[in-house]
């Protein structure tokens, strides 16, 4: 082993000094959320970096549903699993075909589409909230859980459709070739061809969507308003409206919120980071 | 453009002639339809129905009274102006650090991800509660180590308009340095040897080399983040709920507000006026991208 020349160290500490405040930036939001999760209710304000008697007792007070913000946390802990995996099926769906349409049927006009999605894209969702409420109201879907999964099905159909565009472009030619001269039908093309090699950018655009909808705050709470059709997070922002709100556990219930989709990510993180950032920005 | 041309060259030998295409284009018609309904019914419709809700001059003329309107078109300015500049250069230089080749480095970077991994809510919730005047953990720490009362840090205007815009980096930093971590790891590494052999220093590396090859994706990511600013409601509306006195207001939260009001015609009128700030950046984009 070669011995670290003065050089070496230097380099080394130089990035230890910008690597600790990067942990400890990174990190405390999310430390200071846990621990409010594991402090009983008395020393939760206390200002210390680790509670004198760490405790479960909030997550039992949250899984029973034992205070009144919390009196449907199952049952909003289970709108958020159906909308976040309808609006992932739905954007699936809706955006695979859009794009074996535009990139391997050529069908005319299929450019303008493409285009048209991309502009939508580029319309920043808090803007088309107001507009969206409106129209919701005049389909008469508002206070229906399909007004929020339609509206997380818009924002997330242009990007899918683009990254599945970008990635079935690079598909090679010569397999559709191959399957018109076998005399495949265009059906045929699509299940037996198509999607099985498209299968990790499907991957990571289900997940996109999934995450979009699940993570969603401003929609939600705009178009769902009763106690019991609302997703998590509105309900975790109903604990804003009262001074005397126990803050222990909103930041429990929030812990709760907030692992599933990290650990979505982790585990597909693989497919997110190849997909969504060689999509994110055409070099 | 001469493989697009090969390409439908050779579908046009290879398929037998009209009722085949037809067939194609049936298909691609089907297949294509449920996204034009969606775009139909929830893009096409409820903008014509905005604009046509934001037709009257009036509404300007009262919004431009309002004085919580020009603070809030200041304040977007400032989000998007600094903020996001601010933001872009710290990926930058972050990206530089997490492409060194050490385990500990490699460890911190899948840990670097988390707030964008995680959802927005519970963690600036989190951050406003570290930022609580009177048992915050960060006043509670200037109280132990200086004896001294610490900033009430969302009471003022300019404080509390800082860690919006603190909140929003915190948020999407990771996001933006994963990128660029991508574009850095692209340029070939030749151009780097050849420059040490030449004797360059890191600056000059960074000047000569990395700069003219990140610079279109810098560019193109500091505009698409600024688009996405613009709609950032919830860094401003969970840390500071447009607090203190409405100061803090961006125009994605103005609009609700109007709309809580029930004012929607102010409400439109409001995004109307950040109509400006986003055409030339969505414009941009699309020359960039829609190719």
């Amino acid at each position: 082993m070669k011995i670290p020349s003065l050089r070496d160290i230097s380099n080394e500490a130089k990035l230890l000094l910008i690597g600790i405040p990067v942990l400890i930036w990174t990190l405390l939001p999310i430390y200071h959320l846990t621990l409010f999760a594991i402090s009983p209710k008395d020393s939760a304000f206390s200002g210390k970096l680790w509670p004198d008697h760490p405790t479960l007792q909030n997550f039992v007070v949250v899984f029973n549903q034992q205070h009144y913000f919390l009196k449907h946390f199952w049952l909003q802990l289970w709108n958020s699993v159906v909308v976040a995996v309808a609006t992932g099926a739905i954007t699936l769906l809706i955006a695979t075909a859009a794009a074996f349409a535009i990139s391997r049927l050529k069908v005319r006009g299929g450019r303008v589409v493409m285009n048209l999605a991309l502009l939508t894209y580029f319309i920043p969702a808090a803007f088309l909230a107001v507009p969206m409420y409106r129209t919701m109201g005049l389909y008469g879907l508002l206070n229906n859980q399909w007004s929020l999964i339609l509206a997380m099905v818009t924002i997330a159909t242009p990007y899918a459709i683009w990254v599945l565009k970008q990635s079935s472009d690079n598909l090679p030619a010569e397999l559709d070739e191959a399957a018109i001269i076998d005399g495949a039908s265009p059906m045929q093309l699509f299940f037996r061809v198509y999607l099985p090699l498209m299968a990790p950018s499907l991957v990571a655009i289900g997940t996109y969507a999934l995450l979009l909808a699940w993570n969603e705050y401003l929609y939600a709470f705009l178009l769902l308003s009763k106690d019991t059709e609302v997703t998590l997070p509105v309900g975790l922002g109903n604990f804003l409206a009262a001074d005397d709100s126990p803050w222990e556990l909103l930041m429990t219930t929030g812990l709760i919120y907030a692992l599933p989709p990290a650990a979505i990510y982790y585990v597909f993180r693989r497919y997110m980071v190849s997909g969504l950032t060689a999509g994110a920005v055409k070099n | 453009m001469a493989s697009a041309i090969t390409l439908t060259d050779t579908t046009a030998l290879t398929a037998p002639p009209r009722r085949f295409l037809n067939e194609w284009q049936l298909w691609g018609l089907i297949l294509i339809a449920p996204y034009l309904l969606v775009f139909a019914m929830f893009v096409v419709y409820p903008i014509g129905y905005g604009l046509w809700t934001a037709r009257h001059p009036h509404s300007y003329v009262e919004l431009y009274d309002d004085p919580i309107f020009l603070r809030s078109a200041l304040n977007t300015l400032i989000f998007l102006v600094i903020g996001v500049n601010l933001k872009m250069m710290v990926a930058l230089g972050l990206s530089g650090f997490f492409i060194q080749a050490r385990w500990w480095i490699k460890a911190l970077s899948v840990l670097f991800i988390l707030p964008w991994a995680v959802p927005s809510i519970p963690t600036i919730l989190s951050l406003r509660f570290m930022l609580n005047p009177e048992w915050g953990l960060v006043n509670s720490l200037i109280f132990r180590l200086t004896a001294e009362d610490g900033p009430n840090w969302l009471n003022d205007p300019w404080i509390a308009l800082s860690m919006a815009i603190g909140v929003h980096i915190w948020k999407s930093l990771p996001f933006w340095t994963l990128i660029l971590i991508a574009g850095r790891l692209a340029i070939p590494a030749d151009l780097y040897e050849a420059a040490s052999v030449d004797g360059a220093t890191k600056l000059q590396k960074f000047r000569f080399v990395t700069w003219p090859s990140v610079r279109t994706l810098y560019l193109t990511c500091t505009i698409l983040s600024m688009i996405w600013t613009l709609g950032d409601f919830n860094s401003v509306y969970l840390m500071t709920g447009g607090g203190p006195a409405d100061l803090t207001h961006v125009l994605a939260t103005l609009g609700i507000r109007y709309l809580r009001l029930d004012q929607v015609d102010m409400s439109m009128a409001s995004i109307v006026c950040a109509l400006p700030f986003m055409l030339p950046l969505v414009y941009f984009m699309m020359k960039r991208l829609s190719k």
